[in-house]
């Protein structure tokens, strides 16, 4: 059984096919770089996935079955949106909220909760994050947390939208590392959004990327090439190996490199912690 | 000042009054929609004087047309309840509204004065009874939705994601906000529901980083603000809602100023 399968599935946003007619299977315990440009629709198929965006055509199947809202077996850390500045919830407070949170009544986090909660911030080197409120966090602070919740409740599957926006170079490999080893370990299969394929070349198993209403599901050494590219691109494209990089160009400049510029430094409190 | 009964009154209408407002403005206030709150009271405004002029209670008018307002906001939900220009359009209307009614009303200025400022002097027994009803219903209904509406605040796309029903908690929340907003201008007037459900929760999140202590400390600054008030302006004799809203301003700014913790903002892990 594979873990994601969509089969001649389209994904439609208004009027705009993100997806047409798209086929691919990614089996369990496979980790999967996701990359394309933005607005390829890299966001659209986690939804999809997750249950919340209905495919106008085609089936889409999660460990069998449709998807679902609310699904158990998948970790989910969203794309980082704006976090309230002023928000001076501690981060253990801000995790428990999200467990069982779609339950009506009030809140309550047991001691087995809060012991979860502990070991999983353990997992990602962030123990101290619990007890830190929010708005003192720096952004790769937020990061960890964040994907220390997605770790919670032993999930089968993990949908990472971009999880290295806002992380410095060094916590950017802390995180692919740790998304790594506690995948390997578990057997959890993992879409890893990102910008940069660099960084994950040592650590996926294939690569889907998306572009121009397709998408394409290969190694590197079949994705990642002029011809694959360019048509997913809808623009000639280049793709150049140096030094174990990979570059992909497209009129002599890097299209990687520029789509991910606006990320830098949204940490906003300028100090580093290590 | 406790042998008069008007003064008993005062103190246990603001009493349950400002406890509900310091819980719901909580919310108000980790949700970043004090503005909806606002705008929900000049709302209430016109509702209020429009059941004076046909001969009702302000306070059904204002209930009714509070609930009405927060429940369209709500279902409009993304489109209008986050936008300042819609809202702050809307409420212009309204107090535009509030005042065509009160020029049909005879006793135009003691009305309009104790609609906008509060009145909490005047409160009488039954008043007393009607504002503890509204305010189990209202922390009742808070309690009910509360765990989803927590997580939807603070992280709307997973909450999604794990099937929170996104727009049904925020049209609750809105309902139980008009709720406390009717409540809360019984004591303060429209204008200041901001000096009891915004300035004490808003306090309270600068000083306390866990759920239920941020609560209860808003709920306290609430209560301790609004009874206090009512004591200066017995001795003073300045107007009781004044002195609300200098401690309200008071307590935010000393909550602001005071230094946050340094050993928790600088704290790092071992590497």
């Amino acid at each position: 059984m594979n873990a994601v399968e969509l089969d001649h599935v389209t994904l439609m946003l208004g009027a705009r096919a993100v997806l047409a007619d798209t086929s691919f299977a990614i089996r369990p315990g496979e980790f999967i770089g996701v990359l394309g440009p933005n607005g390829a629709g890299k966001t659209t198929l986690m939804r999809a996935i997750l249950g919340l965006l209905p495919p106008a055509g085609g089936t889409l199947r999660v460990f069998g079955e449709a998807p679902q809202r609310g699904n158990p077996h998948i970790g989910y850390l969203p794309q980082v949106r704006t976090v309230l500045p002023d928000l001076r919830v501690r981060g253990l407070d801000f995790i428990a909220a999200s467990l069982n949170g779609e339950r009506w009544g009030l809140p309550h986090a047991s001691r087995a909760d809060r012991r979860m909660i502990d070991d999983t911030l353990a997992l990602v080197g962030a123990r101290a994050l619990a007890n830190r409120p929010i708005s003192a966090m720096s952004g790769g602070e937020r990061q960890r947390l964040l994907l220390a919740q997605a770790l919670i409740g032993s999930p089968k599957l993990l949908l990472l939208d971009e999880p290295l926006i806002s992380l410095d170079a060094h916590h950017q490999e802390v995180a692919i590392d740790v998304v790594r080893k506690i995948s390997r370990e578990r057997g959890i299969t993992v879409l890893f959004s990102a910008h940069e394929l660099n960084q994950l070349l040592g650590t996926l198993d294939r690569v889907l990327y998306l572009g121009n209403g397709r998408a394409v599901l290969g190694t590197v050494d079949e994705v990642i090439t002029a011809p694959v590219l360019s048509k997913l691109y809808g623009t000639d494209i280049q793709v150049l190996r140096a030094d174990g990089h990979i570059f992909v160009m497209s009129r002599g400049r890097d299209v990687e490199g520029s789509a991910h510029q606006h990320d830098h430094n949204h940490d906003g409190h300028g100090h580093h912690h290590h | 000042m406790f042998q008069y009964d008007f003064m008993n009154n005062a103190f246990a209408a603001a009493g349950i009054v400002a406890v509900v407002s310091g819980i719901v403005g909580y919310f108000l206030v980790m949700r970043g929609q004090t503005f909806a709150g606002h705008a929900l009271s000049h709302i209430g405004f016109a509702g209020a004087t429009g059941a004076s002029l046909i001969g009702l209670a302000p306070l059904w008018g204002l209930v009714g047309f509070t609930l009405a307002a927060g429940i369209t906001m709500g279902v409009l939900s993304e489109r209008i309840s986050n936008r300042d220009v819609a809202i702050g359009i809307v409420l212009a209307l309204a107090l535009g509204l509030g005042l065509l009614f009160l020029h049909y009303y005879t006793s135009f200025a003691t009305q309009a004065t104790a609609l906008l400022f509060g009145n909490v002097l005047a409160v009488d027994h039954t008043m007393i009874a009607t504002l503890a009803v509204l305010s189990i219903v209202t922390l009742l209904a808070l309690g009910a939705i509360m765990r989803p509406l927590i997580f939807a605040s603070l992280q709307p796309e997973l909450a999604e994601a794990k099937g929170v029903p996104l727009r049904f908690v925020s049209t609750a929340f809105l309902a139980v906000v008009a709720l406390a907003v009717s409540e809360c201008a019984q004591i303060v007037g429209v204008l200041l529901v901001f000096t009891l459900m915004v300035g004490p929760p808003a306090a309270a999140q600068r000083l306390a980083t866990g759920l239920w202590s941020g609560l209860a400390l808003a709920a306290l600054l609430a209560l301790a603000e609004a009874w206090l008030g009512i004591t200066i302006a017995y001795y003073t004799d300045w107007p009781v809602s004044f002195c609300i809203a200098c401690l309200s301003a008071l307590g935010y700014f000393a909550a602001v100023l005071m230094p946050l913790p340094r050993a928790r903002m600088t704290a790092s892990e071992p590497a």
